[in-house]
C-alpha cells in the first residue's frame, strides 16, 4: 500500500492551501474529502439548472493575495471582482446607502446626521489603525508566551515593539477595542441608529453574540482586515461563486501533482504510540501517511476523529469548551428576474452590493434574544447579495442568484433537533422580511435552498454550522486559538496538525491558517519553504 | 484649401476640446466629470468608479470610445507595396479582412509609432495609431500609386471588451461575429447601416472593435448599449483600460517609448528590438524603412535597451521606479506599473539598458518610494523578468467565442 507524506482531512479552502504549499515543497499529498465535490464552505453548486449557488460563504475579501500569487490561482481561473457598497432599507421607507466614492458616502450619512457624517472619518481612522496593527499578525504563527523558546520570544518582542509604537491613549483604546461590544464602540462615534446598525453588522456576523455583547468590536475588525486589490476593507465577489476559490486551489494542487479523493469521508485518525499514521475512511479503507493534517474544526477533529484516550485530559476539556456555536443560516434563491426595491432610486448601484433590512441595533439585539431562547429570530438580520448583477457566470442573462445570510439561527430548536417544518418556517421568516421591501419577490422565486445549522453541519461538517470554526472573541484568539499551548497548528498527537479556521488567525475565506500551518509543518520537517513569498508590507 | 474652407474652419477655436461623435452618450453616463485631453478630444479618465469600470472589462463587458485614435486611409493599386515598404511586417502576406499589429521606423531604425493596420479590401487599408504622421506617410509615398488621407473625424470607433462582449453583439443582432477569429475583420449590417467589426483590443480579453461613419455613431452606441444591459455592459474611461493594457503587456507611445520624430534628447529614441517589437521585424521581406539600420544594430550588438515585463515583490506599484542590478548598479527605469487585480501580482514594464535584461537577468531590484503621510517609505524590492502578457485568458482566443 502506498504511503503518502501527508494525508489532508477535508478539501476546504484552508486544507487545499496547506496541501498546495506542501505539495509544491516536494511532499506527496493526498486530500480526502467526504463530499463528492471539493470546497468545504467555499463552493459553487448548480442546485437548479443554469444557476450556480455560493451556498455557504458568499463574498471574498479576506483571502490573502500572497496566497493567490504563490499558488498561481489566477492562472487556475480565480477572479475576484470588487463591488459597489450596498444599503440598509428602513422601516420608514427611507434607506441608508453606502458608496465607494468618499464624498457620496459622507453626504449619504449627512442625510441622517451631519455630525455622524464627519465622525465617520474618525471612526474609519481608528478602525484602520487597529487593522494596521493586526494585519501583519495574520500571516505569522501566534507566539506562545509561555514556551520561552527563542522563536516565541522573538515573535513576542516583535508584537511588543509594534504595540509600543502606539501612544498610551492608543494602547488603552486597543485593549478596550479588543474586548468591548460593537454597540458601545459605535456609540462613541455615532448618534444615528441606522448608521450604527449598518456598521454593527460586521461585529456580529457568524457570531453567537449580540451587538451588545462584549467582544464583538473585534469581530468587526476581522471583517475589515481584508482587501480587494489593495483597497483595505473592500469586499468582492469571486467570479463563478465562492467555489471558484477552491476550484482554483484544487486545480493548482493537482497541477503540481497532488491527489484529491472525493467521496472519501474520514472516519478515524490512525494513531499508534501517540503518533498519527494516517486515517481510516468510512467503509474501512486505510490511507497511510507520515503526517496527517486536519482541515476539520477542532471539535470534529479531536472529539470525533481521534480517540479521547489518546489525548491529554486538559486538552479534551479545552476543546469541548471551545465556543463554536451555530448562530446563522443561509437562504439561497434563484430568481426569475431582478428584484425591485421601490425605496431605492431607479438605477441605484446599491443592488449590486449588500442589502440589509435591520435599521437599528436594538432590533439586532432582539433578534439575538430569540437565539438565546432557542428559536430562530422572528425579525432576523439579513445580509443579502445578488452577485449576478456583476457576475454573468452564475445565472442565465436577466435571471439572478440571491445569497441571503441569516442571523440568528440556533443549532437546536428549544433544545431539540431541527425538523423540516422548522426549516420551512425559518425560510418563510426570511422571505417575509425581504418581501416587505421588495414587492413581487416571492413570485420571482424559481428555486430555493434553505440551510440551517443542521444542513450546514451535515453537508460541510462544521460543528453546529459555525462558519468560523469557533468564535472570534478575544478569549479564542492568538495563542488561545484553539487551545493554549496548541496554537501553532500542532496537536498533542505527534504528526497530527490542524490547518482549519479553528486555528490562528481564524475564520473567513482567508487562507492564512492554511498557509501558516504549511509553514510550521515544513519547519518541523526541516524542508525549505521556497514557494511561500513574504507577506505584503503594511506601509 | 480654398478660402471658403479656411473661413469655415475658423470655428475650430470655439471648441478647443473637440467632442467625439459619442460624446452625448458619454456625457449622459458620466458621473464624476473627470475628462482629459486625448489628442485634442474630450475623453474620460473615468465615467464613474475606475475600479468598477476595470472589473467590467474583466467580468462582464466594457464600452470604450476610441474615436480620437488617429486613422489614415491608404488606398490605391500600390497600397500593399507602399505599406510593405513603410512598416516592419510583411503586408503582402496580410489577407484582406485581417488586422496586423505593426510599427514603422525612420531610416535610422528608430520607431516612429506602433499601430494597427486594417486590410479592408485588397487595395484599401486603414492605419490606426496614437500620434500624427501625415508628412512622413506622404513623403514615403513618393513613387507609389497610392492615396493617403487622414480620416480620424469621419470614423467613429468603439472598443467592446470583456467576457460578455460576444453575448452583447449577439443580442444586438450582430451574432455573425461568432466566426470571427482574433485579428479578423468583418462588415455586418445593422439597422442604421454597416458596421465594421474586428476581433481586436487592448485588454487581453475577449473583445471587438467597432467602426462606423461618424454620423452613425449614436445609433451604434444605442444598439450596443441597450443589448449589453443584460450582460453587465458598462461604459468606461481610459484609467480602467490602462490597467487592462498593462496586464496585457502592451506599450503606449509617449509612455513606454518616445516616437523618434518627437524625442528631443539624444538617445531617447528606440529601435523595435529595444521596445519588445523585434518580432514584428521581417528581414525576409523586400526593403523597408529602417531595415539596414536594424539589421546592422543586431549584427554589431549596438542595441542599447530592452523592454521587459517585471514582476515585483509585494503589492506597492513601482511607478517610475529605478531598476537596479545587485541593489546598486542602475539598470533601467519602470515605464508602467500597477498591482494587477487579475494576475494578483505587482507588475511593471521597464526599459533596461543592455546587457541588463538580456545577458544579465538575475539579481534585479526596484527601489520604490511610497510617500505616506509626510514620509517616504523606501523599499528595495526584488524584481523578476517575466514574459508578457502578464494576464493570459483562454477566452480571448476561444473559437467560437464564449458567452461569458
Amino acid at each position: 500500500m502506498q504511503t503518502y507524506d501527508v494525508a489532508m482531512i477535508g478539501a476546504g479552502h484552508n486544507g487545499l492551501v496547506t496541501a498546495c504549499y506542501l505539495q509544491r515543497a516536494g511532499l506527496n499529498v493526498i486530500v480526502l474529502e467526504k463530499n463528492d465535490w471539493v470546497g468545504g464552505a467555499a463552493t459553487s453548486r448548480e442546485l437548479t439548472p443554469g444557476f450556480l449557488y455560493s451556498n455557504c460563504s458568499y463574498v471574498c475579501s479576506l483571502f490573502r493575495p500572497e496566497i493567490m500569487r504563490d499558488l498561481e490561482l489566477p492562472r487556475h481561473g480565480l477572479q475576484v471582482i470588487a463591488y459597489e457598497g450596498g444599503a440598509v432599507l428602513m422601516r420608514d421607507g427611507d434607506y441608508l446607502a453606502s458608496y465607494r466614492d468618499h464624498h457620496s458616502h459622507r453626504r449619504e450619512f449627512a442625510r441622517f446626521s451631519r455630525r455622524d457624517a464627519e465622525a465617520y472619518e474618525r471612526y474609519a481612522r481608528d478602525v484602520t489603525r487597529q487593522c494596521r496593527f493586526i494585519q501583519p499578525l495574520l500571516m505569522r504563527t501566534a507566539p506562545d508566551p509561555f514556551s520561552f523558546k527563542p522563536r516565541d520570544i522573538s515573535e513576542l518582542l516583535y508584537l511588543a515593539r509594534k504595540f509600543g509604537e502606539f501612544s498610551a491613549d492608543e494602547m488603552a483604546a486597543t485593549l478596550r477595542f479588543w474586548t468591548m461590544s460593537i454597540s458601545d464602540f459605535l456609540d462613541e462615534y455615532f448618534e444615528t441608529d441606522v448608521i450604527k446598525a449598518y456598521l454593527a453588522l460586521s461585529g456580529i456576523i457568524g457570531t453567537a453574540l449580540g451587538p451588545m455583547s462584549p467582544g464583538t468590536a473585534y469581530v468587526l475588525l476581522h471583517h475589515y482586515m481584508g482587501e480587494v486589490d489593495g483597497s483595505v476593507g473592500a469586499w468582492g465577489y469571486a467570479r463563478g461563486g465562492m467555489g471558484a476559490v477552491t476550484k482554483a486551489l484544487a486545480s493548482s494542487f493537482q497541477a503540481s501533482g497532488g491527489v484529491i479523493r472525493t467521496g472519501a469521508g474520514v472516519e478515524k485518525i490512525l494513531t499508534r504510540g501517540g503518533r498519527a499514521e494516517g486515517v481510516v475512511l468510512e467503509g474501512g479503507e486505510e490511507v497511510r501517511a507520515r503526517l496527517t493534517v486536519s482541515n476539520a474544526d477542532v471539535k470534529r477533529t479531536f472529539l470525533k476523529l481521534v480517540d479521547e484516550k489518546d489525548l491529554p485530559e486538559r486538552f479534551v476539556h479545552r476543546v469541548r469548551h471551545f465556543k463554536m456555536r451555530g448562530s446563522s443560516g443561509k437562504v439561497n434563491i434563484a430568481l426569475d428576474s431582478l428584484p425591485e426595491f421601490p425605496a431605492l432610486p431607479a438605477g441605484s448601484t446599491c443592488i449590486k452590493g449588500d442589502l440589509h433590512f435591520t435599521d437599528s441595533v436594538e432590533r439586532m439585539e432582539r433578534a439575538y434574544d430569540d437565539w438565546k431562547a432557542g428559536r430562530w429570530s422572528a425579525d432576523p438580520f439579513l445580509d443579502m447579495m445578488i452577485p449576478t448583477t456583476l457576475d454573468p457566470t452564475m445565472a442565465p442573462p436577466g435571471k439572478h442568484f440571491v445569497s441571503t445570510f441569516v442571523q440568528y439561527c440556533p443549532p437546536k430548536i428549544e433544545g431539540r433537533d431541527w425538523r423540516d417544518a422548522d426549516r420551512d418556517g425559518f425560510a418563510k421568516t426570511v422571505i417575509d422580511q425581504i418581501s416587505a421591501h421588495s414587492p413581487g419577490f416571492r413570485e420571482r422565486i424559481l428555486h430555493m435552498e434553505v440551510r440551517t445549522p443542521r444542513e450546514i453541519e451535515a453537508e460541510v461538517g462544521l460543528t453546529e454550522g459555525n462558519i468560523f470554526q469557533g468564535e472570534l472573541t478575544f478569549d479564542q484568539l492568538l495563542f488561545n486559538r484553539p487551545v493554549p499551548g496548541y496554537a501553532q497548528y500542532r496537536s498533542p498527537i505527534h504528526g497530527l496538525y490542524m490547518c482549519g479556521s479553528s486555528t490562528h488567525p481564524g475564520g473567513g475565506v482567508m487562507g492564512a491558517p492554511g498557509r501558516n500551518a504549511a509553514a510550521e509543518i515544513l519547519r518541523d520537517l526541516r524542508r525549505p519553504n521556497e514557494h511561500m513569498s513574504p507577506a505584503h508590507d503594511v506601509i | 484649401m480654398t478660402l471658403t474652407m479656411r473661413l469655415r474652419a475658423q470655428a475650430h477655436i470655439e471648441t478647443p476640446r473637440l467632442e467625439t461623435p459619442f460624446h452625448p452618450r458619454l456625457a449622459a453616463l458620466d458621473r464624476v466629470n473627470d475628462w482629459y485631453n486625448w489628442a485634442g478630444y474630450k475623453a474620460p479618465h473615468a465615467l464613474d468608479d475606475t475600479e468598477l469600470e476595470y472589473f467590467a472589462i474583466r467580468s462582464t463587458a466594457s464600452l470604450f470610445d476610441l474615436s480620437p485614435m488617429v486613422k489614415y486611409r491608404i488606398e490605391g493599386k500600390d497600397a500593399e507595396r507602399y505599406l510593405n515598404r513603410l512598416t516592419l511586417r510583411d503586408v503582402s502576406r496580410q489577407k484582406t479582412g485581417t488586422v496586423q499589429y505593426t510599427a514603422w521606423c525612420d531610416d535610422a531604425g528608430h520607431v516612429l509609432d506602433d499601430g494597427t493596420l486594417f486590410r479592408l479590401a485588397p487595395d484599401v487599408f486603414r492605419l490606426c495609431c496614437q500620434d500624427r504622421h501625415l508628412p512622413w506617410l506622404l513623403d514615403s509615398a513618393i513613387g507609389f500609386d497610392v492615396d493617403i488621407r487622414e480620416e480620424t473625424e469621419e470614423i467613429a470607433g468603439l472598443a467592446l471588451q470583456g467576457p460578455t462582449a460576444f453575448a452583447t453583439l449577439k443580442a444586438a443582432g450582430l451574432g455573425n461575429v461568432a466566426s470571427l477569429r482574433p485579428f479578423q475583420i468583418t462588415t455586418l449590417p445593422a439597422p442604421f447601416g454597416d458596421v465594421t467589426i474586428s476581433r481586436t483590443g487592448f485588454t487581453a480579453d475577449l473583445g471587438y472593435e467597432l467602426f462606423v461613419p461618424s454620423e452613425h455613431a449614436l445609433a451604434l452606441w444605442d444598439l450596443i448599449h441597450a443589448a449589453g444591459q443584460a450582460y453587465g455592459l458598462r461604459a468606461i474611461g481610459y484609467d480602467a483600460l490602462n490597467r487592462a493594457r498593462i496586464e496585457a503587456g502592451f506599450i503606449v507611445a509617449g509612455a513606454d517609448f518616445i516616437g523618434a520624430d518627437i524625442a528631443l534628447r539624444p538617445g531617447r529614441e528606440r529601435m523595435p528590438d529595444e521596445i519588445g517589437l523585434d518580432w514584428l521585424v521581417d528581414p525576409a521581406k523586400p526593403h523597408f524603412n529602417g531595415r539596414r539600420a536594424i539589421l546592422h544594430a543586431r549584427r554589431t550588438g549596438a542595441l542599447k535597451h530592452v523592454l521587459v515585463g517585471l514582476e515585483i515583490e509585494g503589492n506597492v506599484p513601482a511607478e517610475g521606479a529605478i531598476v537596479y542590478h545587485g541593489r546598486s548598479r542602475e539598470a533601467g527605469v519602470v515605464t508602467a506599473a500597477i498591482w494587477s487585480p487579475t494576475a494578483k501580482r505587482n507588475i511593471a514594464l521597464a526599459s533596461l539598458t543592455r546587457p541588463f535584461g538580456t545577458e544579465i537577468t538575475n539579481d534585479l531590484w526596484v527601489e520604490i518610494y511610497a510617500l505616506r503621510e509626510l514620509s517616504y517609505q523606501k523599499m528595495m524590492k526584488r524584481a523578476v523578468i517575466v514574459p508578457r502578457p502578464f494576464v493570459s485568458l483562454p477566452r480571448r482566443t476561444a473559437n467560437p467565442p464564449g458567452l461569458f
